[in-house]
């Protein structure tokens, strides 16, 4: 293959990364937007391994290495259950964090590689390779640990060492010492040391960032985590001077990103607050708020509640984290069946940041078969809520809380909020009284128009199922 | 105890207090009814249809003279009062701030007065919330005046004589009044426009088939129990603007800006009458209070620059049939509410927080104004401090949408930007910029593309995003077995490159099918 059908190639593979994510826009064009993902991949794969960059007898090496991953990738796509996507997600990054680390390395040691460069075009290549792993290194780590914290293999309360904002700075002065030995560095076997150093501290840092970051700012991370697996791969392609990985990366980067940022917004906290980490510490700043709500709450039981569902006309469920972690689903698309049946409009209503990942409730449901128009985001549904006779809060707290919007001294003040306050009545499935992520007391809790449903998300509302069903 | 309708005496007033349906419900609480004879003529309510009800059809010296209650509709003239019977309840509607020497009289005759204008806002007195009643009645019928006067279809029409537009018909203040004018007027086929200085109100002009105009000024217009206030100066100079754009291209402009004891708002001057078209309408709903438009003369239609200002003041008895029961339904239920017991006997309970709003004198002491009810029936304003910190940020990254950020802000991210590239351009090698110059527009691209996406597919963006991330493969592959130019290739660590290469690979392609796979597992559960 010559090498101006390479570059060919790669331009049509960069077209078809571009469709295939402009294709996510809906969820019509999404499974279209996913082949041309897959198509553009092989285009790329394929053109790289019979382009003059790669001879014959290297075949045999990547035929195996790619039927071990694919093999190992396809099962665990096949096992991975929805609720614990977020896990699988976090635990993807870290590979593709790791895998540029060492393609780093193995092109350092290359003499190959550089033998072209000269002066300042040897300086740059030499500082995409040191970006490159220290961006790859902290994304592996980072994404390992919020895998661990996902899959609660890692306490999900952020660890908050002291002075800790004082130890990244260090690690940043050592990792630009490092760079400076870097790029001066002779020998390769000279230069390897700053760059092992630098590699250790990247990890550490990855490490130290995510374990600061509470459960409830988990889809901030995911999706930072998302960006940087980006980054690293656009400065791989610098690092190559391969067009098609930084056009690539900087996609993927951007996309994550954007994600971020549209996460940060929807919790009303700038980016870099939730990156310096201890949110969601479960105590201190709200116990200082004073006036902690209190009152009677009103227990109902299964059959109140499947008695009170069949009365109305509108209903509308909220879904948060609790479901998920019940894997009530499925159950709760059972209720809306039963209601649907007697007449009774049901709709959903998710908060942009209800559960671990970005989107997290939108898979949930599809997966247990609602239909994806059903579903509406916090602008759509916020004003549906006043003609509501009942909201069904299954497993959400945090985001249905109005001291959002009335208490400034709240930890979540600012937050848009999903307004189950203004339905007729508003139905709390919670296994306890405890307060969500944030440590916040929500205050609704003992309003007279609100019930609570108390038990596991799932088995309580497999009892409305069956309430209903008389 | 006896309730005396009599016939309304104002000149044009073709309302009465009550209606045959209503007069057998007031008897079977109890009550003996007496109509005047002839009260309800104007309104289509005969005599005999009153006396089938179970009323005494009486002479007005009798309904005065006689009853111990009396239902009217517009407060009564002096002479009237005169005629009352001392210690005598009254109840109609009265405007008690406006009419200050009718107050006096009536609390000389030692009388009880409900107003029926003083009725609390509140959701349990709306029943008898005789304004509201007519106010929907007054929105209905400026609509219908509007179309009399308007010399074109509503509705847009495509015929064999040619194509109609549809009017275009812009509604200022979304109370109950501008409510039922945007039914109205969308009911008829026109393409409403409403606005108004509460921004809670936009849902509803939508539920009705308006369309919301907004003005681009921070304020919060809704003052206490759901009624508008006055506006500060720089907002009403943009409402102004706004107006001002809307009369140059609407054919009808209905008014109905009312603030609760304050001369109407003048919202449409005459300059923007003047830039009306010819044929087109203004309905002014605040003529009474002297007038939304500039050019409005009470109870009168006049032509002024070509357009029709319609400033009757009597739009609720140019309905008369349909006000009088509606209006009488409101005195039924605040009979009900005054005569829990049903023994026809009226209970004024000042403790009642609906009643004690309406009563105005009771038994000849004045008691208006009330304390002012605190509820209101607007949501509770949000803060203010949330909705502008959006936008604020959005223009740091989202410069595509909302305001454009401040001047100052963008010439210093201009600056740094120039002094970046400058940099960039004395220093790096041009194969380096080359790269980099594809590594910024790929950016941009993908800033353009992923706002695209819809949030409920944010997790298979991601997990897509991730797969696709699995191109750095690439570095791996050529690092393989690379093609050997000769020159070097002795001492280069072959087993550590090839193998730190494979094991990358391997890494990389779980990621790939992995990705891609789950994607599509994902992808597929989506369904509509």
């Amino acid at each position: 293959m010559s090498p101006t059908l390479l570059t060919a190639s790669y331009l049509a593979a960069t077209i078809l990364f571009v469709l295939s994510l402009g294709g996510l826009s809906s969820p019509e064009t999404s499974r279209r937007g996913n082949l041309y993902g897959m198509i553009g991949m092989a285009i790329a794969v394929l053109a790289t391994v019979l382009g003059p960059q790669v001879t014959r007898t290297a075949y045999p090496w990547i035929l195996g290495a790619m039927a071990l991953g694919a093999t190992i990738g396809l099962y665990a796509a096949r096992v991975v259950k929805m609720t614990q996507m977020p896990e699988l997600v976090a635990l993807m990054h870290s590979l593709v964090g790791l895998a540029a680390v060492l393609v780093g390395y193995a092109n350092y040691i290359d003499p190959a590689a550089s033998a072209g460069f000269q002066g300042a075009e040897k300086t740059i290549h030499e500082l995409e390779i040191y970006i490159g792993v220290l961006i790859g290194a902290v994304t592996f780590s980072g994404s390992l640990i919020a895998f661990g914290k996902l899959s609660a293999r890692i306490s999900g309360k952020p660890v908050l060492l002291p002075g800790r904002h004082w130890i990244n700075l260090a690690g940043l002065l050592v990792v630009l010492w490092c760079g400076g030995w870097f790029v001066g560095a002779h020998p390769v076997d000279e230069g390897l040391k700053p760059l092992a150093i630098m590699t250790v501290i990247a990890l550490l840092f990855g490490v130290h960032m995510v374990m600061a970051i509470g459960g409830a700012d988990m889809p901030v991370v995911v999706s930072m985590l998302n960006s940087y697996s980006g980054w690293a791969a656009a400065a791989t392609g610098f690092m190559l001077s391969n067009d098609l990985l930084i056009v690539t990366g900087a996609l993927v980067g951007s996309s994550g990103a954007i994600l971020s940022y549209i996460m940060c917004r929807a919790m009303n906290r700038n980016f870099v607050s939730v990156i310096a980490g201890g949110f969601g510490t479960g105590g201190g700043a709200p116990a200082a708020s004073g006036a902690a709500p209190a009152g009677e709450v009103q227990p109902v039981s299964a059959s109140e509640t499947a008695e009170l569902l069949r009365g109305s006309k509108n209903v509308i469920i909220v879904p948060g984290y609790g479901m998920a972690v019940a894997q009530a689903q499925h159950a709760v698309y059972e209720i809306t069946k039963l209601l649907r049946e007697k007449g009774v409009n049901v709709h959903f209503g998710i908060h942009p940041v209800a559960g671990r990942m970005p989107g997290h409730m939108n898979v949930l449901l599809a997966e247990a078969n609602v239909p994806y128009d059903e579903v509406f985001e916090l602008e759509e549904i916020n004003n549906e809520f006043s003609t509501a006779d009942v909201a069904y809060v299954i497993g959400a707290n945090d985001v249905t809380n109005p001291a959002a919007k009335t208490d400034p001294s709240s930890a979540i003040y600012g937050m848009p909020i999903l307004d189950v306050e203004k339905a007729g009545t508003v139905l709390f499935v919670k296994r306890s009284m405890a307060s969500g992520y944030a440590g916040v007391d929500n205050e609704l809790f003992f309003r007279p128009n609100t019930m609570m449903l108390f038990g596991d998300a799932k088995k309580v509302t497999e009892e409305v199922v069956q309430s209903l069903n008389h | 105890m006896l309730i005396g309708v009599p016939r309304e005496t104002a000149a044009g007033e073709k309302r009465v207090a009550t209606v045959p349906d209503v007069v057998e419900k007031l008897v079977k609480l109890g009550f003996r009814v007496a109509v005047e004879s002839g009260a309800g003529d104007a309104a289509n309510f005969p005599d005999e249809a009153y006396r089938a009800a179970g009323a005494e059809i009486a002479d007005a010296a009798r309904i005065w003279e006689g009853a111990d209650i009396v239902f009217k509709v517009r407060a009564p003239s002096m002479a009237e009062v005169a005629r009352m019977r001392e210690g005598a309840t009254l109840v109609s509607f009265i405007w008690p701030a406006q009419n200050p020497e009718l107050l006096q009289a009536l609390a000389g005759r030692k009388a009880t007065v409900l107003a029926m204008d003083s009725v609390p806002r509140i959701s349990r007195a709306q029943k008898l919330d005789a304004l509201s009643s007519m106010a929907n009645i007054a929105g209905y019928r400026a609509v219908i005046e509007a179309a009399h006067a308007f010399g074109r279809f509503f509705t847009g029409q495509i015929t064999a004589a040619g194509k109609v537009p549809p009017a275009k018909v812009f509604i200022i203040g979304a109370g109950v009044a501008g409510l039922a004018a945007i039914g109205a007027a969308s009911g008829l086929g026109a393409i409403v426009l409403a606005n108004d200085t509460r921004p809670e109100v936009a849902d509803q002009i939508k539920s009705l088939g308006g369309e919301f105009v907004g003005v681009d000024y921070v304020e919060e217009g809704s003052g206490a129990g759901g009624y508008a206030k006055v506006m500060s100066e720089g907002f009403q100079k943009a409402q102004r603007e706004v107006f001002a754009a809307q009369a140059k291209v609407v054919d009808v402009i209905i008014t109905t800006a009312l603030i609760p004891g304050k001369p109407a708002p003048k919202l449409i001057s005459a300059e923007m009458v003047r830039s009306m078209r010819p044929g087109s309408v203004i309905v002014d709903l605040a003529a009474e209070q002297g007038g939304n438009c500039e050019l409005t003369e009470p109870g009168q239609l006049v032509v002024r620059h070509g357009v029709s200002i319609i400033g009757y003041t009597d739009l609720p008895s140019r309905l008369a049939r349909q006000s009088s029961t509606l209006y009488a339904t409101n005195l039924l239920r605040l009979s009900e509410e005054l005569c829990k017991a049903k023994d026809g006997k009226f209970n004024v309970n000042m403790d009642d927080e609906v009643i004690r709003g309406t009563t105005v004198i009771k038994d000849g002491n004045v008691t208006w104004p009330p304390p002012a009810p605190k509820l209101s029936a607007a949501p509770p304003a949000k803060p203010a401090a949330a909705k502008p910190a959006v936008p604020e940020k959005g223009k740091a990254k989202h410069g595509s949408a909302g305001a454009p950020a401040s001047a100052r802000a963008t010439a210093i991210a201009f600056l740094v930007a120039a002094a970046l590239f400058g940099f960039l351009g004395a220093y790096a090698p041009p194969a380096f910029l080359a790269h980099f110059t594809v590594f910024v527009l790929a950016c941009f691209v993908g800033y353009m593309v992923i706002w695209n996406v819809t949030p409920a597919l944010h997790t298979p963006l991601m997990s897509v995003t991730n797969a696709i991330s699995s191109i750095i493969a690439i570095g791996a592959l050529v690092q393989v077995a690379p093609f050997q130019p000769g020159a070097g290739a002795a001492d280069r660590p072959t087993a550590w490159i090839v193998g730190l290469a494979v094991v990358s690979i391997a890494l990389v392609a779980v990621n790939m099918f992995g990705g891609f796979a789950v994607t599509q597992r994902m992808l597929q559960m989506f369904r509509k």
